[in-house]
């Protein structure tokens, strides 16, 4: 009797399992183009922003260098890509992760356009866990903060100069929040200093892999 | 429990057994992800399409699993019903999928599904379950809505922000600032705000409760008087 009762709820279960997976592969099969489609677009949205169509005719998701933990300054935790934007074949500017390690919550993720003249194309926070209302400012759909590094290169302001105003730096900090700008300015500051010391191969004919690459 | 009316299903699910205020289910996506009225929104339609889903697969199965099995069976079929509906997020409103985060898959722990799987779709027929499972998750919204409006307009001055997220680029312009020069009050947006604002929810809805009960009692107390003559002459029954 119990026995029975035991293979028959086996059974029955076993049969939901499959019929479950069943599901789940079909809506995952069906779904799997679009989300990879969707993926893209929601990368290839940040890139554009920091270097917009307007200034390069290449797809930067197709044209990258891998970049991984070991780059000096860039304190990435991952693999990941340094997107080349060009125009025709010459480099207008290139795209790099860079993590700030010090966030007030968590790292914060973020992505420093560079352009060929060493001047910031732009800065954008990818992922953060900034307090909402004080650090998320650095979220382009919050503040428009980020944009005041646009334009900056190592020389301008001189790299003492690159901190928020309350360290006697050029950038603002955000009300009631000094951690989270101070974070983004060094990791923006490291950014342009490992584009500077990589600047051949970045900016070259892109055949070599950056220090720090495999 | 044969002869459900829709009428009271709608009751239950939207003011009486109100899951998000009454109930209190599913309070950790509840308070977690409504800084504002756009998340409401997609967790509320999200909640809602796997509570949909849930019910109608518990109740087409009522019959064939038995008690000692029903529990897993139906966390598989919520598990399954999330995960899908997780993946069409992904492909149709991907933003939206990013900003929820792990409270989508965290559905499948939201007390509310499982509990109307059990309480009510494993008893009843499939066109009830459906609706009750639809009229639970517009209450639960709706409360998620309330919430995320007020907790964005306290917090930001502001409302309908980052509509485009679920709407496309044209709801973009939806946003309506209600306070100009408003200074951010961050007390909303963090957890404790999200409890502050239940907690004056729940209390809103005792209180118009309470002004009903007193009301209807008002109304009944005179045919009680009445009533009590004939029986003293007829059979108590």
């Amino acid at each position: 009797m119990l026995a029975r009762s035991m293979t028959r709820n086996g059974v029955l279960l076993g049969l939901f399992a499959v019929c479950t997976t069943l599901l789940i592969a079909g809506t995952y099969l069906s779904t799997r183009d679009k989300i990879a489609l969707e993926k893209r677009r929601a990368e290839e949205k940040a890139l554009l922003e920091v270097v917009p169509r307007s200034r390069h005719d290449n797809s930067m998701l197709d044209e990258t260098m891998p970049v991984g933990p070991e780059a000096e300054g860039l304190g990435l935790r991952e693999q990941k890509r340094i997107y080349v934007a060009r125009s025709g074949s010459e480099v207008v500017a290139v795209v790099i992760p860079v993590t700030a390690p010090d966030g007030y919550t968590d790292a914060i993720d973020l992505i420093v356009g560079v352009n060929a003249d060493g001047t910031v194309a732009g800065v954008r926070a990818l992922a953060h866990k900034e307090t909402p209302g004080l650090g998320d400012k650095v979220d382009i759909k919050k503040s428009d903060w980020v944009l005041g590094f646009e334009g900056r290169s190592l020389e301008n302001p001189e790299p003492s100069g690159w901190a928020v105003k309350k360290d006697r730096g050029v950038f603002d900090q955000f009300t009631g929040a000094t951690i989270t700008p101070r974070a983004v300015v060094a990791a923006t500051l490291r950014a342009l200093q490992y584009a500077q010391a990589n600047r051949e191969v970045l900016f070259g004919d892109g055949d070599e892999a950056p220090v720090g690459g495999s | 429990m044969s002869e459900v009316s829709y009428r009271d299903l709608s009751f239950n699910g939207l003011w009486k057994n109100n899951p998000a205020i009454v109930q209190l289910l599913g309070l950790c996506p509840l308070l977690a992800v409504t800084g504002s009225v756009v998340n409401a929104i997609g967790l509320g339609v999200a909640t809602t399409m796997v509570l949909v889903c849930s019910n109608t697969s518990v109740s087409l199965i009522r019959n064939v699993v038995s008690d000692a099995v029903r529990l897993p069976a139906f966390v598989m079929i919520i598990a399954a019903a999330v995960t899908c509906i997780e993946l069409l997020m992904q492909a149709f409103a991907y933003e939206m999928y990013q900003i929820l985060g792990i409270f989508l898959p965290l559905i499948t722990t939201n007390c509310v599904i499982l509990g109307r799987a059990d309480g009510f779709a494993a008893k009843n027929a499939l066109g009830p379950s459906i609706y009750d499972g639809f009229i639970m998750g517009v209450g639960f919204s709706i409360i998620l809505l309330l919430l995320g409006g007020l907790r964005e307009l306290s917090g930001t001055g502001a409302l309908f922000a980052n509509m485009d997220l679920l709407f496309g680029p044209g709801a973009a312009s939806w946003k309506v600032v209600v306070f100009e020069d408003y200074q951010p009050f961050l007390l909303a947006i963090l957890p404790p705000g999200a409890f502050i604002f239940t907690g004056l929810l729940i209390a809103l809805k005792n209180l118009i409760d309470d002004r009903i009960k007193k009301r209807q009692d008002a109304l009944k107390e005179r045919p009680v008087k009445g009533a009590k003559r004939v029986r003293v002459t007829g059979t108590i029954s």
